[in-house]
Parts: structure tokens; C-alpha cells; sequence
């Protein structure tokens, strides 16, 4: 399967099984059209009238080149890959909603403003405990763990955070583990004092906010209706300057209501801040901001913009990262774990401030997929199963989509979401992911040189 | 090749050969909580 596109001056064509990326001129890129079924003397014929024969010929012979190095229309040889048949699902990384209360009432909050729907409350230090002892005890003989201080909003219960960080790392030794620290906050609580313990021992820290300061304050406000740019953004540039080159970023959300996010990107970037990340929001169809099928093209632009903008600042000197135009091909993940997915319901799963287990932090308070809860130890196979064999093989839809190894069968919970069914992606996500995907690589070949 | 540049070759055919080890990231661990990308994570086995 290859998959051909052009974006401004650029053409690309993907081959999509070996993950080769090749940058093509025209003549190539209008052969490729249904190129399999023709001869060469038949496509001779049909484009005899445009190119000459021998750009035609050398066209040609540079296609079988590839196709006989295995870089084009390769075949899709992964499904039996043992690592992917026999992978036993074990669970490596933890959303640990450390607190479901909230100091801020952002209008599309989907935990309900904090408190996923549920009572508001607080992780207690022995839940903690329990949550990170059972995800040493169910992570096989993976080394590296993940947990996500996360909520609501996490520094309501810092003090938690400080005991179960030092919990985690007094076990490391005997347990052969390490474990790696995040933390998700909204800025309002950031001090001095915590931001200093906060770049000491996470490894990775995420700072919400929008973009510009009426696009944030339009969604992002305090309990009396007052935004909270003008709070976080001096916090947030703080932060980002201890950080110094250690993990963190800026993340934002973008809705109908800012159709122009690309300037709600760039704005951070003007602002100071390296690593960038901003989301479209995920919300049902009922409310005014979110995002229908007709925003599409309006949002495919925005992604070109970005783009444009992304390469010239790249090659001026001051670039800065986009989370979603990050993609090394040279480094990215390895096939499995592009087959495998996000992760969720099997390796990845969210536990409430009661010790609740869920698939991720976005099925939070829906009983249907409640896995059990960290006291007692164990969880619900099927669940985890279940789960775990949601990947681009079982998708009909992500079984013949070029993109299936870049998004990897998309977030379970949006497709559950939208369609009640873990199986079947939500489309509009698929079409910005896809958007998302071609500009990556446009960037990629327009720094080729750099 | 006069029309065609290679950007990158086979990164995922030779993946598979020593892939799998389940050592990366998760996807939502990282910036993203809502919009799963798994091929912008790094891997940890280079």
C-alpha cells in the first residue's frame, strides 16, 4: 500500500508498510496512479502526450528500483511478527487522578470540571500507595514506569504527590524499577517552592493553557468567571526556565470557537515556550464549540499554516516543537508498538482518587468499564484483553488506512465516544490525525537539507 | 535518482527485528490526552 499527496510545492509518497518516505517529482507522482495494474508500454501510451519517453522510462525504472529494494508497495508482513502475537499484556504506566477537584471551571472539561462526574475528592496517601505498588506488581519484567500526577488538578493535593514520589523511588531498588514522573497542572497553585520540587523529580511537566489570552480565557477561568492567562503565563515561563532542556510542555486545547488555533500556536511559541502542544477538542456534537465535519478544511488549513510557519522558524533559528509535528522517522517507535496503540485498558490505565481502575483517564466514571480497584489487587482480564486486541488488524476501518502505523488505531476512548464501539475510529479524529501526519512529513522534507 | 529523493528507507521493516522490548513511552503519558499519536513517541531500545 502507498499512499501520494502534495501540499504547496511538495510531493510525497509513503510506502506504507516498510515506512519508507520518498519525495517524488511530477511525472513520478502521476505514474503512481494505478501503476500495479499497467504495463510499462501502457503508461508510456497514457502519458506520452505530457512527458517524453525517456523522463518516462527513467521515471519508471527509478519506481522498480525501489520496489525491488523493498521501498515501494512492499507487502504487510507484521501480523504474525511474534513480539505482536505473543505480547502478553502488562501494565507499565499509570493515570493517577490524584485529585478529582478542580480550581478552575473550563468550559470543556471532560472530567466535568474536575470531578469526572462523580463526588469531588482527594487521593489518599494509602490509595497512592496501593495504586503504584500494584503497578510494580503487574508490569512484568518492564523496567521503566510511567505515572501521571493527574486530576482535576493535581497541586490541590501536592503533599499526596511528595509522598507517593518518595513511595515510588524507595521501592525502585528492590523492585528493579524506575519510575518516571509526570504531572499535569493548570498553573493557578504554582509557587516558587513547588515549582522547584516539580522540576527536581518529575520527568515531565504539562502546562495547560490555550493560547492567546481571550482564546484561554474564553474556556479556562476561575470559580468567580475571571480567566487565568494573566495568573499562569508568568508561572508558566518560570517553570519552563528551570526546566532547562528537561521535559516539558505547554498544552492547549482548540475549538469551534478558534477555528485559528495556528495563532494560539505560534503565540506560544512567541511567548517563549519551546515545546508546544495544542489539541482539538473531543466533545459531543450538542455543544457550540466543538468541532463538526464542515470545520474541517478550515482546520486542514491551519495545519498548513502551521507548517509553513514551523519550517521557516526552523530554518531562521528559532524553531520550537510542535507535539504533534513531532515524528523522527529514523527513531520513531518500532512496528509492535505502532500495532499495539496508545495502550490503553491494557498497559495504560487511569485509577480514581477511591482506587477505582479504568482503561484511561477518558473512560473515568463510566461503571461499564470499571477494571476493579487497586485494593484488591487484581483486575478484569477480559477488560484488559479486550483492549488490548483493539488494534489496526481488528479495525476495519484502520486495516486498509495509510496512516495505521502513525495513530495506531486512534484513542479508544473517542471511538467509544462516538461510535460505542472501541473498534471503530472516530472520523473526524482520523482526518486531523492524517492532516497531521502529511504535514509532519512535508516538514521533514523541507528540512531534509538543514 | 533524477525524480524520486529518499526521505527515509525501511525504518519500519527493520524494527521489527528487534522491536517489541515495551520499554517506550505511552502515548497519553506525554502532551496528548485526548488525540492518540503513537508514532511521535521515541524509542527506547537505540
Amino acid at each position: 500500500m502507498i499512499h501520494k499527496f502534495t501540499q504547496d510545492d511538495t510531493r510525497i509518497v509513503l510506502d506504507v508498510n516498510s515506512g519508507a518516505v520518498h519525495v517524488i517529482d511530477k511525472i513520478v507522482y502521476d505514474i503512481l496512479d494505478g501503476y500495479k495494474e499497467k504495463t510499462v508500454e501502457e503508461i508510456i501510451e497514457q502519458f506520452g502526450d505530457k512527458y517524453k519517453k525517456e523522463q518516462l522510462v527513467e521515471a519508471i525504472y527509478e519506481i522498480k528500483t525501489l520496489e525491488n529494494e523493498g521501498l515501494l508497495f512492499t507487502e504487510d508482513t507484521y501480523v504474525n511478527h511474534p513480539a505482536f502475537k505473543n505480547r502478553q499484556p502488562v501494565v507499565k504506566a499509570l493515570c493517577l487522578h490524584i485529585a478529582h477537584d478542580c480550581n478552575l471551571l473550563c468550559k470543556y472539561c471532560f472530567a466535568s470540571q474536575g470531578d469526572f462526574k462523580g463526588q469531588r475528592s482527594l487521593m489518599s496517601e494509602e490509595v497512592g500507595k496501593k495504586a503504584l505498588d500494584f503497578l510494580i506488581e503487574n508490569s512484568g519484567s518492564r523496567r521503566n514506569l510511567e505515572v501521571d500526577f493527574f486530576g482535576g488538578e493535581p497541586l490541590m493535593n501536592f503533599d499526596v504527590v511528595k509522598k507517593l514520589v518518595a513511595y515510588g523511588r524507595s521501592r525502585e531498588k528492590e523492585s528493579k524499577k524506575r519510575f518516571r514522573f509526570t504531572i499535569t497542572t493548570n498553573g493557578v497553585l504554582l509557587n516558587d517552592e513547588n515549582m522547584q520540587y516539580i522540576n527536581e523529580n518529575m520527568d515531565n511537566v504539562v502546562l495547560s493553557i490555550d493560547g492567546r489570552k481571550e482564546v484561554n480565557d474564553n474556556m479556562r477561568y476561575t470559580v468567580n468567571g475571571s480567566g487565568t492567562y494573566d495568573i499562569i503565563v508568568p508561572k508558566f515561563l518560570k517553570m519552563a526556565k528551570i526546566r532547562n532542556g528537561k521535559s516539558y510542555f505547554v498544552r492547549g486545547t482548540f475549538t469551534k470557537e478558534n477555528l485559528d488555533f495556528s495563532k494560539d500556536v505560534l503565540h506560544l511559541a512567541d511567548l517563549g515556550f519551546d515545546n508546544t502542544s495544542v489539541e482539538p477538542v473531543v466533545t459531543e456534537d450538542c455543544y457550540d464549540y466543538a468541532i463538526k465535519e464542515e470545520d474541517l478544511e478550515t482546520i486542514f488549513n491551519q495545519y498548513e499554516v502551521l507548517t509553513n510557519e514551523y519550517i521557516k522558524r526552523q530554518k531562521e533559528g528559532n524553531g520550537f516543537t510542535f507535539f504533534h509535528f513531532m515524528l523522527d522517522l529514523d527513531q520513531g517507535p518500532c512496528v509492535v508498538k505502532r500495532l499495539s496503540g496508545c495502550g490503553a485498558g491494557s498497559e495504560y490505565l487511569a485509577i480514581t482518587p477511591e482506587g477505582d481502575i479504568y482503561p484511561c483517564h477518558q473512560f473515568v466514571g463510566d461503571e461499564d468499564f470499571l477494571m476493579g480497584n487497586v485494593t484488591e489487587g487484581s483486575i478484569k482480564k477480559c477488560t484488559q484483553v479486550d483492549f488490548s486486541n483493539a488494534h489496526v488488524y481488528n479495525k476495519e476501518k484502520c486495516n486498509n488506512c495509510w496512516a495505521k502505523f502513525y495513530c495506531s488505531g486512534g484513542c479508544h476512548a473517542n471511538a467509544y465516544n462516538f461510535n460505542h464501539d472501541i473498534h471503530k475510529p472516530y472520523e473526524l479524529g482520523c482526518e486531523m490525525e492524517k492532516k497531521r501526519i502529511e504535514c509532519s512529513l512535508v516538514i521533514q522534507a523541507k528540512l531534509m537539507n538543514q | 535518482m533524477k525524480h524520486i529523493k529518499t526521505l527515509t528507507k525501511a525504518t519500519l521493516k527493520e524494527s521489527a527485528v528487534k522491536g517489541g522490548c515495551g520499554e517506550c513511552q505511552t502515548s497519553c503519558q506525554s502532551a496528548c490526552k485526548t488525540s492518540c499519536t503513537v508514532a511521535n513517541q521515541a524509542c527506547e531500545n537505540k
